[in-house]
Parts: C-alpha cells; sequence; structure tokens
C-alpha cells in the first residue's frame, strides 16, 4: 500500500507549496491515488481546476497532506467521481468553471453554470460562447403514486437560496436532489489578479457565518506561501475570534435545530447567549462577526481590557445558563421523539466522504483540523475532540454542545496565557514573490468543519490562483442520504442539523 | 423545562425597553413606530426576506432582530413565509445572475402596495463582488428599490432605524424613493 509521500517523490515536485507538498505527477501515478480514495484508504480534501490542470489535496492515513497536479491538454483527464463519488460535484463545478472534461464523469448535468452568465468557463483560458439555455434534468424515481415536491430557491424562512426536490411516497421521502450554485458571485474570478488586502476581503466573504475562519484560511496560506512569521499575539488572538465564532454558530444552530422542532423556548434562550457572544465579539474586537479582523500578517486590532474582561464575563454567564438548556434538552421527551433516530448518517458515508466538523463527528469520523493538524496554538492547548456513531440529528446536536464546552474551556486557556508583543507584520508580497510565484495551502477548522484555501501569489504579490473549498462541498450529499427515508416533515430538522453553507458552496 | 419557565417569569426581562433616555435608539424606534406604523398600516407590517446572492452575513444579523433583545415583533415587525403575505421586501446580496429571475418574480408574486429595503452594502451596487462575471450588481438593477440600509452586515439596531425611515417615507404611496 503505497504512502502519499511516495506518490509525491513520483512526481515533479514543485517546490513553493507551504508548509505541504505538491508534485506534479503522470496520469498512472493520478489514477493510483484515486484507486486509494475509491478504497477508502485516502481522503479527498479538495479538488479544483486551472486552465488545462487539475489537482487534488489528499490526506493519507498517517495524516499526511498533499496536492497532486495532473497536466491535460484540451482539459482532458480520466474523471475521479467516477470512482470516487464525494469528487462528482467538485468536478462539474471545475468542469464549468474552467471547461474541464473529465471523461467518464457520471454526472454531466451543470451544476454552478445555470446559463445566465453570458458566457461559459469563465475562468478558461479563452472563455466560450454561452450554452444554449436548457432545463436542468432532475433525476428520476419510479414507483406507484410518487410525487414530487419543489422547494426553493427562495425559501420560507431567512435562509440562503438553493433548490431541493423531494420525491415522496405519501409523507416519507424517496429521493431529495438538491440544486445548488444560486449564489454564485465568481469569487475565484474575482480573486485572480486581486492585490492582498482585496482578496483578503472576498475570503473573509465567502460564507457569512465563517468569517474568521475563512479570513484565518487565507491569512495562513498566504504567510505559509511567503514564509512569513505572524508574532504570537496575533496567532493567539486569531484562535479567541474562531473560538467566539465557534459558539456564537453553535449556540444559534442548538436552538434553531429545537426551533424547527417547534420548541421554541431554547431557541429564546440559545438565542440570548447567541447574542451575547456577538455583543463581546463586538466589544473585543469591535465587529459583531469579527469581519476583518484577522489578516494576513496578523490581526487587525489588539484587544484591550475592556474586552477582555466582556469575553471573561460572557464565558461566566454562558457557564452559568448552558447547562440548564443542555438539561431542558435531555430531559424534554417530546422534543427528544423529533431528534432522536431521525435524519440517520450512515459512518461509512461520513468516512467515505471525508465529511467535516459535526455532521463526521457525529458519525464517528474523528477528525478536527485543530488537533490532527496541530496548528499553533491548539498544538498548546489542551481540548477534547467529541465523537458519536449514531449520526442523527440528536447526535449532530450533542457534538455541538460539547464543542460549546470545549470552546468556553479554549477561550478561558487563551485569555489566561495570551502572550504580548506585536499584533502584526508586513508579509511584503511583492518582495516575497521577486523570484518567481509562491503557493500555499491551509486548512482550519470553521465551526462547520474544515476549510481548505489554496493559492499562487505571483508578480508583484497579486493572487495568481486562489481556491476556497468549504466543508459544505462534502457534507451537501450527505444530507441527500441522510433525509432518504424520513418524513418530508422532518426535513428542516434534518437540515439546520447539517447547517451546511450555500454561500461557501456556491463560491 | 418548569424551572426554567418560573425562572423566566421572575427574572426582568432582557428586551431593551423604550423609557431610558440616553442610548435612545431602540426607544425612539420604539416610539417613532408606534405612531407612525397605527397610522398606515394598523400596526403591522410583514417582512419577506430574499437573499439574491450575499455571503449569509445579513441574514445573521436579520435573525438577531427576532431574539429577546430587540424583539421585533413588539413593532409590529412580522417575518412572513410567503411574498405573497409580504408588505416589504428585505433584499441581501448583489443579485448574482443565478438569482436574479427568482428575484424578479419574488417582487411580482408580492402585492401593492409594496417596499423594497436593499440591505447590506452589497444590495447597494454589487459591494466587492461588483464586476464579476457572475454578478448582476446591486437590487435596483433588477427591481425598484424603496431604501438601502448600509453596512457590512448592518447590526440589527440599523436594520430596525432603516424600516422606521421606510414607514416615514413611504407617506402613503409605494414606491417612494428615499435614497
Amino acid at each position: 500500500m503505497p504512502a502519499l509521500a511516495d506518490l509525491i517523490e513520483a512526481g515533479r515536485p514543485i517546490e513553493q507549496l507551504a508548509p505541504w507538498r505538491r508534485a506534479v505527477v503522470a496520469p498512472k501515478t493520478w489514477n493510483l491515488a484515486v484507486e486509494q480514495l475509491a478504497a477508502g484508504r485516502w481522503s479527498l480534501l479538495g479538488l479544483w481546476g486551472e486552465p488545462d490542470k487539475v489537482h487534488m489535496a489528499l490526506l493519507d492515513e498517517t495524516q499526511d497532506v498533499s496536492v497532486i497536479s495532473l497536466d491535460c491538454r484540451g482539459g482532458r483527464y480520466s474523471s475521479v467521481g467516477q470512482q470516487h463519488p464525494p469528487a462528482l460535484r467538485l468536478e462539474r463545478a471545475a468542469a464549468d468553471l474552467f471547461g474541464l472534461a473529465p471523461q467518464g464523469l457520471p454526472d454531466t448535468r451543470r451544476w454552478l453554470d445555470h446559463g445566465q452568465w453570458g458566457v461559459s468557463h469563465p475562468l478558461a483560458a479563452r472563455p466560450a460562447k454561452p450554452a444554449a439555455e436548457s432545463s436542468y434534468r432532475f433525476l428520476t424515481a419510479e414507483g406507484e403514486s410518487l410525487h414530487q415536491i419543489p422547494v426553493g430557491p427562495v425559501h420560507a424562512g431567512i435562509i440562503e437560496p438553493g433548490h431541493f426536490r423531494f420525491t415522496a411516497s405519501g409523507e416519507t421521502v424517496v429521493r431529495l436532489e438538491e440544486r445548488l450554485g444560486y449564489v454564485h458571485k465568481g469569487i475565484e474570478g474575482l480573486m485572480a489578479g486581486a492585490p492582498l488586502d482585496r482578496a483578503a476581503g472576498l475570503a473573509g466573504r465567502t460564507s457569512g457565518d465563517s468569517t474568521v475562519a475563512y479570513s484565518l484560511a487565507f491569512a495562513r496560506a498566504v504567510e505559509a506561501a511567503l514564509g512569513v512569521a505572524v508574532p504570537p499575539r496575533a496567532i493567539w488572538l486569531r484562535a479567541l475570534m474562531a473560538e467566539l465564532e465557534r459558539l456564537a454558530n453553535h449556540l444559534g444552530d442548538i436552538g434553531a435545530i429545537c426551533n424547527d422542532a417547534a420548541f421554541a423556548l431554547m431557541h429564546a434562550h440559545c438565542g440570548v447567549l447567541r447574542e451575547r457572544v456577538l455583543r463581546a465579539a463586538d466589544a473585543a474586537f469591535g465587529h459583531r462577526l469579527m469581519r476583518d479582523r484577522v489578516v494576513p500578517g496578523g490581526v487587525a486590532g489588539d484587544l484591550g481590557e475592556a474586552g477582555a474582561s466582556a469575553i471573561r464575563s460572557l464565558v461566566a454567564e454562558i457557564r452559568q445558563r448552558f447547562p440548564h438548556l443542555v438539561e431542558l434538552y435531555d430531559n424534554t421527551a417530546s422534543l427528544q421523539d423529533r431528534t432522536v433516530a431521525t435524519g440517520r448518517l450512515k459512518v461509512e458515508l461520513a468516512r467515505q466522504y471525508a465529511a467535516g466538523g459535526y455532521v463526521g463527528r457525529a458519525s464517528g469520523r474523528d477528525f478536527d483540523a485543530r488537533r490532527n493538524l496541530a496548528y499553533a496554538p491548539y498544538d498548546q492547548l489542551a481540548f477534547d475532540v467529541p465523537v458519536l456513531q449514531e449520526g442523527d440529528v440528536n447526535a449532530r446536536v450533542w457534538i455541538r454542545v460539547r464543542e460549546v464546552e470545549e470552546s468556553l474551556s479554549l477561550v478561558e486557556q487563551i485569555l489566561g496565557r495570551l502572550p504580548g508583543g506585536p499584533i502584526h507584520t508586513d508579509v511584503a508580497a511583492a518582495e516575497n514573490t521577486a523570484d518567481g510565484p509562491r503557493e500555499g495551502m491551509a486548512l482550519v477548522e470553521g465551526f462547520r468543519g474544515d476549510i481548505l484555501v489554496w493559492l499562487r501569489l505571483g508578480e508583484g504579490g497579486l493572487i495568481e490562483r486562489c481556491h476556497l473549498r468549504d466543508p459544505s462541498w462534502f457534507q451537501w450529499p450527505l444530507l441527500e442520504a441522510a433525509i432518504e427515508g424520513n418524513i418530508v416533515a422532518d426535513f428542516p430538522l434534518c437540515n439546520k442539523s447539517f447547517n451546511c453553507s450555500y454561500s461557501g458552496h456556491d463560491l | 423545562m418548569r424551572k426554567l419557565l418560573f425562572e423566566s417569569l421572575i427574572r426582568p426581562p432582557l428586551t431593551e425597553r423604550p423609557p431610558q433616555a440616553s442610548d435612545a435608539a431602540v426607544d425612539e424606534l420604539a416610539r417613532a413606530l408606534d405612531g407612525i406604523a397605527r397610522k398606515r398600516l394598523g400596526r403591522s407590517l410583514s417582512i419577506r426576506a430574499v437573499d439574491a446572492g450575499s455571503c449569509n452575513g445579513c441574514e445573521l444579523e436579520m435573525h438577531a432582530l427576532n431574539n429577546a433583545f430587540y424583539d421585533i415583533e413588539r413593532f409590529g415587525f412580522r417575518f412572513v413565509a410567503s411574498p405573497r403575505h409580504a408588505d416589504v421586501l428585505l433584499v441581501t446580496g448583489p443579485v448574482t445572475k443565478n438569482m436574479r429571475e427568482a428575484l424578479k418574480r419574488t417582487w411580482d408574486a408580492t402585492p401593492n402596495p409594496k417596499w423594497v429595503v436593499a440591505l447590506g452594502g452589497c444590495a447597494k451596487d454589487g459591494g466587492c463582488f461588483a464586476g464579476s462575471y457572475a454578478v448582476v450588481g446591486g437590487v435596483s438593477d433588477v427591481v425598484p428599490v424603496d431604501l438601502h440600509i448600509p453596512g457590512c452586515p448592518p447590526p440589527p439596531i440599523e436594520i430596525l432605524k432603516g424600516l422606521i425611515a421606510l414607514l416615514e417615507g413611504a407617506s402613503g404611496t409605494a414606491g417612494a424613493s428615499l435614497d
């Protein structure tokens, strides 16, 4: 059984990628990697295109991360998705954007391109004329008295747009098919040629609920590419913001999940705690969502004594109130009746799709980028990564409950050990790219799962190409599997327990 | 549960209430709305949120309006599930090309009189996404906009202020521009 490192040795290494390795490999080696994925030995962390090139980020059993690349003249290469389904939508997206032509791709329908852009393959070397508009062929389900329920893109709640096509037999969902791409803003296209500050702003607006995590992943990828060491205080402040973001999202979503089971009491109380987190973040960092506070080279503002004490009293309040809410959740039979055994995601599927975050961890996938890849300062902090096997809505709630507790502890540890010193260093992008382009990659654990950012900086320190992979790419398809056999009325509950990002996915 | 409910009964409410003079933002809103909203709309304004391409940041702050601190429903504002029940479309995001048609149809489905509020920097002119092959631009490029509320995202209190401004400006005629 090959190790990822062997594959990299066999290829033509690209020296500039930091901190991991990338190699341009021959089709034979590429196929060998696909076999490892299909056999379930390795995990797919991402797949993205460039004109006449396709890249794959892989994770092997030793937690080694590498990128392999394939030159494909004319965009033709052997489809990964035909052997490893998690790659399917990524390949469809890369085909839409770059005009790549994966051979043998089982699903050739366009994914992000809805025929509205006025152009085809907008990021290819030579964009093409728009393809003739054609209606989207939804997958079929056949059987007696099946009916379809189309939902979206404009939904009933205050949520992002996407289309769900249910085929139901009475109340039972036989098939759910998602159609996404409605909020595709062309972020990767806007990134190309952008200076760092503009690109950092775009990265922080990829998925609003994960603005800290995205800004952090982008900043770390830039710093890795340029070989810049960030001041210790900035590293710790970033982690503080990341944990506050995790707390806000988990608290809000635990309440919202219960609300989708018509248990408004929990929603009201969790909403109060979420608001407290946002207000503390505002007091400490000057913005409720902490947008644009993590920047390449460090952080945009320092934490003062007033901010630190706002966060301390926040932690004290959550520690006092949250256990009562957990008890409430645990002791309300009517609520448990809705969440237990609902929307069950099988352990095998979570593993196959390398599902990140609480979706993966509620279904037995013991992965957390903070621990497995141990980026600073998490290598110096003590925390547990909760894992459950049940994979139902209830398990996903419990993972989030446990993660709230862990994040509280992390916030306390960080505040207690926050080093002094400067909070920013100049990344000197132009000087550091004078000898040629530099590549960097980062994986950051957002509240939803691991976010991957890969980028190449070129002349003048401008972005040549930047790819941002949201954890939702590997979670959305699993929602289709988890809902099967459940009743239509439980879909909001299942959907909220996954809480995949539309904007992060659609880019 | 009983204990929690009981505690809620005896604890003072979190909702930030009108009568304090300083930090008057919420108070002013409550008073201003009380008079105007009652006159025009029988004390209620139904809002349909439409995400036409946002990053989801504006939606998070819209959600916050429903929490105990802001409690938007006490002013008569209510988020509704269908454009057919709505007086106001609260639209976020740069309008993506893939959402243009859906936004138009949502507007068409909203009965008159109706108002459109563009929420956030992107909804004004596309924000940092302007110029992309996949983005139309601001909301006003697709449907007529009555009011724009700036911010990235606008904090809940700013959204409330904006909705009041809308009520004050909408002197009986739908579609009057405040910009």
